[in-house]
């Protein structure tokens, strides 16, 4: 039997976008050289929620781009489902920037190592940080999240379910 | 997904296909404009381009854009090809597939002959070009330049001038934008008019004047001498101007008419120098589709490949 509990409702996912903003600003003692790029698809609405905070916060825009891991997949020929290719947009040199990477979920790790392949492609960032809204474990990388919102313990066979438009929310769905 | 093993024409490529590989090349375009034009997505994967006929363009952006993807990209011409000795185009096919490529792409004089060695090999075949049938990705870059300049493909009125009757461009892009559903009108010299072209859904125009009136997109054709034994008219300066696209006559045109021919361009035969340089021409822009739209091809095909298909 499947169960769905809400885990962050619209004000918790906002407070813990607003904090993650402070995080990020802190680490990087402010705006200079920063850059975030939200990871297609659940990460770019996470990135632009980012990218608000940020302005409200230090009053600047915070250049803002999409990376689409697509082409860098490591299961491209397994047979699996893949949503269809879209642009990555990075309208901005990367080369001696302090990236940020966003994504909703961090789960296995290996989206977070397609889109680092795909951002270098792009030049030398100075660095690349990670932050994700929710962090679910079960990595199959040595990858981490610089920036958590929260912590969410799950098992393999739970679903994590973030919806950032319309109904905000993030639920859990337990299958046991 | 495309679920399909070939690409030997536009004829029998249903709507949700043709969007979904032009979909993917605009995606594509991007990696053309990095500083490193290359991502790993078809790495280890192989692409024999197998040539029988010459050709620059079409084989350099196939290379392209297999290497751009990661891929190797084999050439073998006709020149250097082993039919030269005797061998049949099957037993070159079985040869090949022996070698376990993924995909190869064809160019060869003879109709059907990419569909010959798609039915005898288990590797996906691309048709570039086979005699006077289809040259579908030619087809496809066509159909992707027409939707960036003008938005959508549905409703526009294209003019296609030129030889009709030894053009396998003009047939791939006859299937595609009827598909896609544009209103289409050939014209031409009646000698370059095959029989029964009506049939196709084209309306048939006599004179370049009557095809390219309200056109949203004029398509020139070159002339094809090495393609004609006869030749279909008497000379070069005649058919200039007769059927040669000019500024004069492209004020007939839409205000916001866009001209293309799929290249080489006979400067001053079928295109005015002026005409081919100026600003309603988006002849490189086709060039450039053409990369992406051979990536788009490369991708579902080989980098996308299932057990099942």
């Amino acid at each position: 039997m499947a169960k769905q509990k809400q885990v962050l409702d619209a004000l918790g996912v906002q407070r813990a976008v607003t904090r993650v903003a402070h995080e990020i600003l802190e680490a990087n003692m402010g705006i200079g050289d920063l850059a975030l790029v939200g990871i297609r698809s659940g990460g770019v609405i996470v990135s632009q929620m980012l990218a608000r905070e940020i302005k409200k916060i230090e009053g600047l825009d915070v250049p803002l781009g999409i990376v689409d891991i697509t082409l860098y997949r490591d299961d491209l020929s397994a047979g699996t489902h893949h949503p269809a290719l879209r642009s990555t947009e990075i309208d901005f040199s990367v080369d001696d920037k302090k990236l940020v990477l966003v994504d909703d979920v961090l789960y296995t790790g290996r989206t977070v190592r397609a889109a680092m392949d795909s951002l270098i492609d792009f030049g030398r960032p100075k660095m690349i940080k990670l932050a994700v809204l929710i962090d679910r474990g079960h990595r199959e990388l040595p990858i981490r999240a610089d920036f958590v919102g929260k912590n969410i313990p799950t098992s393999p066979n739970d679903v994590i379910k973030a919806s950032l438009e319309g109904d905000i929310g993030v639920d859990i769905i337990i299958n046991d | 997904m495309l679920k399909r093993k070939d690409i030997l024409g536009l004829s029998d490529l249903k709507k949700e296909e043709l969007e979904l590989i032009l979909d993917t090349a605009e995606s594509l375009r991007e990696v053309s404009d990095r500083d490193i034009k290359k991502v790993p997505t078809l790495r280890g994967k192989t692409i024999i381009n197998l040539f029988f006929e010459a050709s620059t363009r079409t084989r350099t952006s196939f290379e392209i854009a297999g290497k751009r993807m990661s891929a190797d990209v084999i050439n073998i011409s006709a020149s250097s090809s082993s039919t030269v000795k005797g061998e049949t185009l099957i037993d070159t096919a079985r040869n090949l597939q022996a070698m376990s490529p993924d995909v190869v792409v064809v160019r060869h004089a003879s109709s059907g002959a990419p569909h010959m060695i798609a039915e005898a090999i288990d590797a996906s075949v691309i048709n570039a070009g086979d005699g006077c049938h289809e040259h579908p990705s030619q087809g496809l870059l066509d159909l992707l330049t027409i939707r960036q300049a003008k938005g959508s493909i549905e409703g526009c009125r294209v003019a296609i001038i030129g030889d009709i009757e030894h053009s396998r461009v003009v047939r791939s892009n006859i299937y595609g934008l009827k598909t896609m559903g544009a209103d289409l009108v050939v014209a031409g010299l009646p000698t370059m008019m095959p029989a029964g072209i009506e049939k196709m859904g084209v309306d048939v125009a006599y004179s370049i004047d009557a095809a390219i009136k309200g056109a949203d997109v004029i398509m020139m054709l070159r002339i094809q001498k090495e393609r004609l034994s006869n030749p279909l008219f008497p000379t070069e300066r005649e058919y200039s101007i007769a059927f040669g696209l000019n500024s004069k006559r492209l004020e007939l045109a839409k205000k916001d008419v866009v001209i293309m021919h799929p290249g080489p361009i006979n400067r001053g035969v079928e295109i005015a120098p002026e005409v081919a340089d100026g600003s309603h021409s988006l002849i490189l822009d086709q060039v450039k589709n053409g990369v992406a739209v051979r990536m788009a091809l490369l991708y579902l095909l080989a980098g996308l490949k299932q057990g099942d298909n």
